[in-house]
């Protein structure tokens, strides 16, 4: 993570989750979550279905706005920014990548940087498709339901990282493929990660895929934080027996 | 006293206001002299009434009136309210309807006494005024074949009811329902038929030919009732009430043109129950053209003049022009008829696109509204939707006080059954567009209207383009429909078929319509397929 490498986009940023919560009707989705990433780093969200996880990830872009509680990115609460130009400066990848059917590749990948009035949002897409290992003359071309399933994981990657945002969430983006074709997409966002140095939110179920892309991990279990260290600590000093027994899956 | 007049003033204003709308459109002529605008004679759908139609309008030509023909134009709601809006000026009419369909009022048997009641009633109600009667009656009629007639001795309705438990009677669905009808017969004459089947005017003939019904009712004056060699059973103990023709003449042309009044009332008296079954076999029968039909009966009633007849023949009522009789056959009469066929179908054609462009144009718009407000939407559709179940003939009658007749309300009637579809399709189209690109659209950060415009529109496409395909056919069915409010289309073949029991002449207007639906809807699949791959 050199400074060199993040010379074409704005710097990474910092983000933090205080006290938020959310319910819908009855269901107590967020119970005052606190949570921080800080600059460049990369935070995993872990739990079974309904801990909140995603919950958590869509308040960050408000795609979900909390009941209570504060977001904040750089120290900004997100509550002042408009939500349509907050998520501008945000990349998002979902789970079954979300693109645009109707549009060509390099239209989809171009999508925020013509959001964000860039000049040449085409030369955007083409460096952000080359960024994830596609060639832009090949698949550009194409439309997203002619693409594999690791193709068009890597294209929603590359539409995320098109405007070279300082944070990017991703919302179980490996979490449909076979295990080889994940594994290139982790090894893959690892490498982005190195070179562009992004802050990254990823909500995953995988504790191996946390341990292996993340610095920092949460555990969350109906609506609440169990614990939030690094992997090792995770292990070596489970807050709760959730957490040991989770830790061990990791191997 | 200025304040007074000052009241007066106001008091006036809703005054003119109402004689300004009342009155739109009209040219005020010198008295007695005859109006600029041509007089519009109507007729309802059946073949006795065109030909009184065209002997009105002949008459009136051969005193230096120009007139628009209106044949056909519709049944006894249709016609009275176009003349008691001042679409049309005169149609001929009968004393039973006028009192039982009109005024609603209690039927009664003496023929003087009805005539008065109309009289009155017209006029003071709606300013409608009836001419003497034209001399003959064209009353319900309950016919069998001879040979029923002869084994079981049927001559007088009293017979029927002594027999009536062993005979089927096929009904027109207007004379099973009205109370002068089966129900007056029934308390009448105590009838109880051993079967009451619903047919319609066209086919009960045949169907009494052919043996599959053994009593129909019919009218004292069908020509078919000559040609079938039917025994008509006489009333004897007067229970259908009386049905003498009249022109009836509406407020317009009694202010404008007394004299085409008095012209009209030149045939009171003249025309009596045989002359008019001749007439009308000559038409039913025979496949006379209208035209020389009541060109023939004007001169042998002394009232035709040579100039000005042969130019008038000429534009006889659309679709009976076709000199040759019936025996020519379909392929034939369509060749024939090709041309007539041809404009026919250019102006359904044109009602159904200006209808459905209409459509879209509004329907459109109004979905993407809808799509951003749902909870408003439920209520837009089920009202949109409500206009949808109303039935054709329904909705046109309500353009009548409204629109008037013609291709205006036509339109108007075709754009209402067109919103549903388009609108329904669209605003499903648009909110049901694939959840996971609009979230992920949502997510990256396009605008609420960029959303709406840039992913669901083209995303609900298809299922757009199947409620625009949907209404077309829709449109070009109910276009046919058009024809009983004189905006013309395939529906004039249609409906002057049916009154006229003229198979071929239906086919004639059917045909091109089922091919113009098919047509229509092939070009939109091709439409849908190229926007499908555009986007």
């Amino acid at each position: 993570m050199t400074t060199a490498a993040r010379t074409d986009g704005p710097a990474a940023v910092s983000l933090a989750a205080d006290a938020v919560s959310k319910r819908y009707g009855a269901l107590v989705a967020l119970d005052r979550v606190s949570v921080a990433v800080r600059a460049g780093a990369c935070l995993a969200l872990i739990g079974e279905s309904g801990s909140g996880k995603t919950t958590l990830l869509r308040c960050l872009n408000r795609m979900v706005e909390p009941d209570s509680g504060t977001i904040a990115v750089d120290a900004q609460p997100t509550r002042d920014v408009d939500p349509v130009r907050l998520r501008r400066h945000i990349g998002y990848v979902p789970q079954d990548g979300g693109l645009l059917p109707h549009w060509s590749v390099r239209r989809n990948v171009a999508l925020v940087p013509r959001l964000l009035a860039d000049p040449d949002p085409g030369a955007r897409a083409d460096a952000a498709l080359r960024l994830v290992g596609l060639d832009p003359a090949v698949i550009g071309v194409r439309r997203p339901r002619t693409l594999s399933g690791g193709q068009r994981q890597r294209v929603a990657i590359a539409r995320a990282l098109a405007a070279r945002p300082g944070v990017v969430l991703l919302d179980e983006p490996f979490g449909a493929l076979d295990a080889i074709t994940r594994a290139e997409l982790q090894e893959a966002f690892r490498r982005l990660r190195g070179e562009l140095g992004m802050t990254a939110v990823l909500v995953t179920h995988d504790i191996r895929e946390a341990c292996v892309l993340a610095d920092q991990i949460a555990v969350m279990q109906q609506g609440r934080v169990h614990q939030v260290g690094t992997p090792q600590e995770l292990i070596d000093r489970p807050a709760t027996p959730y957490v040991a027994q989770l830790m061990a899956g990791a191997g | 006293m200025t304040a007074r007049r000052g009241r007066w003033l106001v008091a006036l204003v809703p005054w003119v206001a109402l004689v300004a709308i009342a009155a739109p459109r009209r040219r005020q002529p010198a008295g007695g002299q005859p109006s600029a605008r041509p007089i519009v004679i109507a007729s309802k759908p059946f073949g006795e009434s065109f030909i009184l139609a065209e002997m009105f309008s002949q008459l009136l030509e051969t005193h230096g009136r120009r007139v628009e023909r209106r044949p056909g134009l519709g049944a006894t709601e249709i016609d009275y309210g176009a003349l008691r809006a001042g679409s049309i000026d005169c149609y001929p009419e009968y004393t039973g309807t006028g009192l039982l369909a009109i005024l609603h009022q209690p039927m009664g048997t003496d023929a003087r006494a009805v005539f008065d009641a109309v009289l009155l009633g017209s006029l003071q109600r709606d300013s409608i005024r009836w001419l003497p009667p034209l001399g003959f009656q064209n009353r319900y009629a309950v016919a069998v074949r001879r040979s029923t007639a002869d084994s079981l001795h049927l001559a007088t309705l009293s017979d029927l009811a002594r027999e009536g438990a062993r005979l089927r009677a096929g009904l027109t669905a207007d004379f099973i329902g009205r109370p002068d009808g089966l129900p007056a017969l029934t308390r009448g004459y105590g009838l109880h038929l051993a079967s009451v089947q619903a047919l319609g005017p066209a086919i009960k003939y045949q169907a009494l030919a052919a043996g599959a019904v053994d009593v129909i009712d019919g009218y004292s004056t069908d020509g078919l009732i000559a040609r079938y060699d039917l025994v008509v059973l006489t009333d004897d103990r007067q229970i259908f009430p009386p049905y003498e023709a009249a022109a009836v003449v509406g407020a317009a042309l009694q202010r404008e043109d007394p004299g085409a009044i008095v012209v009209l009332t030149e045939l009171s008296g003249l025309l009596d129950e045989a002359a008019m079954r001749a007439l009308n076999r000559r038409l039913e029968v025979d496949g006379t053209p209208v035209a020389t039909i009541a060109h023939d009966a004007l001169a042998t009633l002394g009232l035709a003049r040579a100039a000005g007849v042969s130019s008038a023949a000429s534009r006889a009522p659309a679709g009976l022009s076709s000199a040759e009789g019936r025996a020519v056959g379909l392929g034939d009469y369509l060749l024939a008829e090709r041309g007539h066929l041809l404009a026919l179908t250019a102006r359904h054609l044109t009602l159904v696109l200006v209808s459905l462009g209409v459509a879209i144009i509004t329907m459109l718009p109004a979905a993407l509204l809808l799509a951003r407000t749902p909870r408003r939407a439920g209520l837009a559709l089920g009202a949109v939707g409500a206009l949808q179940t109303l039935p054709g003939i329904a909705l046109l009658a309500f353009m009548i006080p409204l629109f008037g007749i013609g291709v205006g309300p036509a339109l108007v009637a075709l754009v209402l059954y067109s919103l549903y579809p388009i609108l329904r399709n669209a605003y499903v189209g648009l909110r049901e567009a694939d959840p996971g690109a609009v979230d992920a659209a949502v997510a990256v950060g396009m605008s609420p209207s960029q959303v709406l415009l840039q992913v669901r529109l083209p995303l609900a496409a298809p299922v757009i383009m199947a409620g625009i395909r949907t209404a077309a056919v829709i449109d070009v069915g109910t276009a046919t429909l058009a024809a009983f409010i004189g905006a013309g289309g395939l529906g004039e073949p249609i409906v002057t078929g049916l009154a006229l029991a003229d198979t071929r002449m239906i086919l004639s207007g059917a045909i091109p319509a089922a091919g113009l639906a098919l047509i229509v809807d092939a070009v939109l699949a091709l439409v849908e397929r190229r926007l499908v791959a555009a986007v």
